[in-house]
């Protein structure tokens, strides 16, 4: 019994270790920060193990790099970020939000993925704490509260938005989707796609769901069959990757959502695949301002790899707290219910310009206001589509 | 025409689970432990060739052999360190490491590896028949998926019944203890078995990948739960059923997405699983009783 209770032991040390490694860059970063002003505690979570920890790292990184550039501009640690592992896991998100508030958070990130965010934005509430999720994209998620925010678009408004372009470029083509059921993200988008398509009277030839698998001749076979000239995607880049490189032959026009962002950056991806997919993003890693510009380099040089869309939205995230913070004249000292107070005003006046858009608003449901993007990838980069 | 295609996709993800099936089966039938740690053994074979394949320029037979080496090496490993100090130890033990190793050799490949998805190369067996005069194209990658299943499956079932360590093996999986007490080195014979089941586990991730090209930490998960599936519905412990285990699962798995639906697909395979199992409980080839490899 011993035996086992050792091996189990060291096991678990193994994932502490496993975890510390992932997460303790957030707190490495402002540490030259003097005592005598007290910092902000912006706390959030995400995945940082398991499947979905590609989208937790790269809420971390976006988010630790516009703190560590607050921090140099400001002279000493006006922030502090103190990022949790949640593991895509709703019961783990409640407790990293405890954990957080022990920590004595006074702004929060919420959560990466929207069914924790949805699990923790109640709570959330309930202390008062002003929240803006980067990336909690379900529909739901600022109902819980007036507190709770977003930064990216909600589901409902992409798949809308997506059909609305459809009706305005594709509107004589036959349409396809593959989508994926069990992931909240993709139907949300979806539904409201199927929705707005059929208001818009578009040809809608063949709807294909998938769960969680890597096989897709089925469903390429069935878009094939239905002889769809546009497939619409609104699905995470992985699976998009796995569509194209498994459709062989046949080659309609890939329509793709912000899920599809960092598809040219997948190691080893025959990016010729990709030629000619259209997706509607707010960020794009290749847009040549200089916000991005200097942001991608930054995210390049520490985390060799490139920045995909979660990264962004974290990043302007921070932005917007910081801004908010600054023309409210927030200080570490106040109260919860303070802080939030000003912060709802100053978020639902400011116009935001950020990594994810510019002229960005809010109103008081927490629900972003700003401009999809339709690009299409020319020779391995992303050119501004019609 | 359409028909034909998926039965042939079955037949090709079919046998990907039928050699991952193996894996499961030679090790319940010899140690009676569920190894559950297989998938991921799988998926370090996929990144093992990978990285031969992608980053030293290997060749397609270098960069598999160097994997099976590997995930060989890693298979023994694991069974010495991590099973073999729990041999006295109830199942429910070994169960629990083997999850903890599952789970520790993911969380490992994300800390050196990153968690984001790497495109295995699809170029390596690239080409196609064609047959009817075009209208049905098979890829030589999946002529190659199947007949690596079918001469894994008899060599091993020849090895088994023909040599000495497979008598030792078989002698093993019938009573631990008479085999010990007959002289054979119950140990070793229980680390060959999880040479062999990782070896044919490298076999898997290098075919998975060829036609999957997606490679990921958590890779190894799913195909290692629907191949343990497989291995149930065959029969444990037997090897023949494993691999009918494997093809039936494919096959359904392919039809019911094709003909049912796409969103129920595991559900209905499941679904085949329990009503299989309800009727005959020891699996389609299944004994009651010993004799089991």
């Amino acid at each position: 019994m011993k035996k086992i209770v050792t091996i189990l032991l060291a096991v678990m040390c193994l994932f502490t270790l496993a975890a510390c490694n992932n997460g303790g860059g957030s707190s490495e970063g402002g540490e030259s920060g003097t005592a005598e002003k007290a910092s902000i505690v912006v706390g959030g979570s995400g995945p940082l193990t398991g499947g979905a920890a590609l989208y937790g790292m790269a809420v971390n990184r976006g988010a630790q790099i516009a703190v560590d550039e607050i921090n140099e501009k400001e002279g000493y640690e006006y922030f502090k970020l103190d990022f949790q592992d949640d593991a895509h896991d709703a019961e783990q998100a409640v407790n990293a939000f405890y954990k957080l508030m022990d920590d004595g958070m006074q702004l929060s990130l919420l959560c990466t993925t929207s069914a924790p965010a949805a699990a923790v934005a109640g709570l959330t509430q309930d202390e008062d704490i002003f929240a803006i999720t980067p990336s909690g994209s379900r529909d739901d998620i600022p109902t819980y509260g007036n507190n709770i925010f977003q930064m990216c678009f909600t589901d409902s408004n992409q798949g809308a938005g997506s059909a609305d372009y459809f009706g305005t470029y594709f509107a004589d083509k036959k349409i396809g989707i593959i989508y994926q059921s069990s992931v909240d993200y993709s139907k949300g988008i979806y539904q409201t796609f199927a929705a707005e398509a059929e208001k818009l009277g578009l040809n809608v030839v063949e709807t294909q769901a998938f769960t969680d698998e890597k096989d897709f001749s089925v469903q390429i076979a069935k878009m094939k069959d239905a002889g769809a000239e546009v497939v619409f995607l609104p699905i995470y880049y992985d699976e998009a990757s796995m569509i194209l490189t498994q459709a062989g032959d046949y080659s309609p026009i890939w329509f793709g959502v912000d899920g599809m962002d960092g598809i040219l950056g997948v190691e080893n991806f025959d990016t010729s695949l990709a030629e000619g997919v259209y997706l509607l993003t707010p960020f794009a890693a290749d847009a040549t301002d200089d916000l991005t510009v200097s942001f991608v380099k930054k995210y390049n040089d520490l985390f060799g790899e490139v920045p995909m869309q979660f990264a962004a939205d974290a990043y302007d995230a921070v932005y917007v707290l910081y801004n908010a913070c600054k023309a409210g004249n927030v200080t570490a000292d106040m109260s919860n219910s303070e802080i939030s107070a000003i912060l709802r005003e100053q978020v639902t006046s400011m116009t935001f310009n950020g990594l994810t858009g510019s002229n960005i608003t809010w109103d008081a449901s927490g629900e972003v206001s700003k401009l999809p993007m339709a690009v299409v990838i020319k020779d391995g980069a992303y050119a501004l589509a019609q | 025409m359409n028909l034909l295609n998926y039965l042939i996709n079955g037949l090709s993800l079919g046998s990907v689970y039928a050699i991952i099936a193996i894996g499961y089966t030679m090790v319940y039938g010899i140690a009676k432990m569920l190894n559950f740690a297989h998938g991921d053994v799988i998926m370090i074979g996929a990144y093992v060739s990978f990285f031969m394949l992608v980053n030293f320029g290997l060749g397609f037979i270098p960069s598999l052999l160097i994997a099976v080496v590997i995930c060989t090496v890693l298979g023994i490993v694991i069974e010495r360190l991590a099973y073999k100090p729990l041999r006295q130890a109830d199942s429910l033990s070994v169960l629990i490491t083997a999850i903890g190793v599952s789970y520790l050799l993911q969380n490992s490949a994300q800390l050196m590896w990153g968690s984001a998805t790497k495109m295995y190369p699809i170029n390596i067996i690239s080409g196609s028949v064609s047959l009817f005069g075009g209208k049905l194209s098979i890829p030589y990658l999946t002529i190659v998926t199947i007949l690596v299943c079918i001469v894994v499956t008899f060599a091993l079932q020849w090895f088994v019944n023909n040599t000495r360590t497979g008598s030792a093996m078989r002698a093993c999986s019938e009573d631990k203890d008479a085999a010990r007490l007959m002289g054979i080195n119950v140990d070793t014979t229980i680390s060959i078995t999880f040479a062999i089941g990782s070896c044919f586990a490298a076999v898997a991730a290098v075919l998975l990948c060829s036609a999957y090209p997606a490679v990921s930490p958590t890779l190894g998960s799913m195909p290692g739960i629907k191949a343990f599936t497989a291995a149930v519905f065959g029969g444990i412990g037997s090897i023949p059923g494993a691999f009918i285990g494997g093809l039936l699962l494919g096959i359904i798995e392919i039809f019911s997405r094709a003909y049912i639906s796409t969103q129920l697909s595991d559900a209905i395979v499941f679904s085949v699983l329990i009503i299989v199992l309800l009727f005959k409980p020891t699996g389609i080839l299944g004994k009651k009783v010993s004799e089991k490899v």
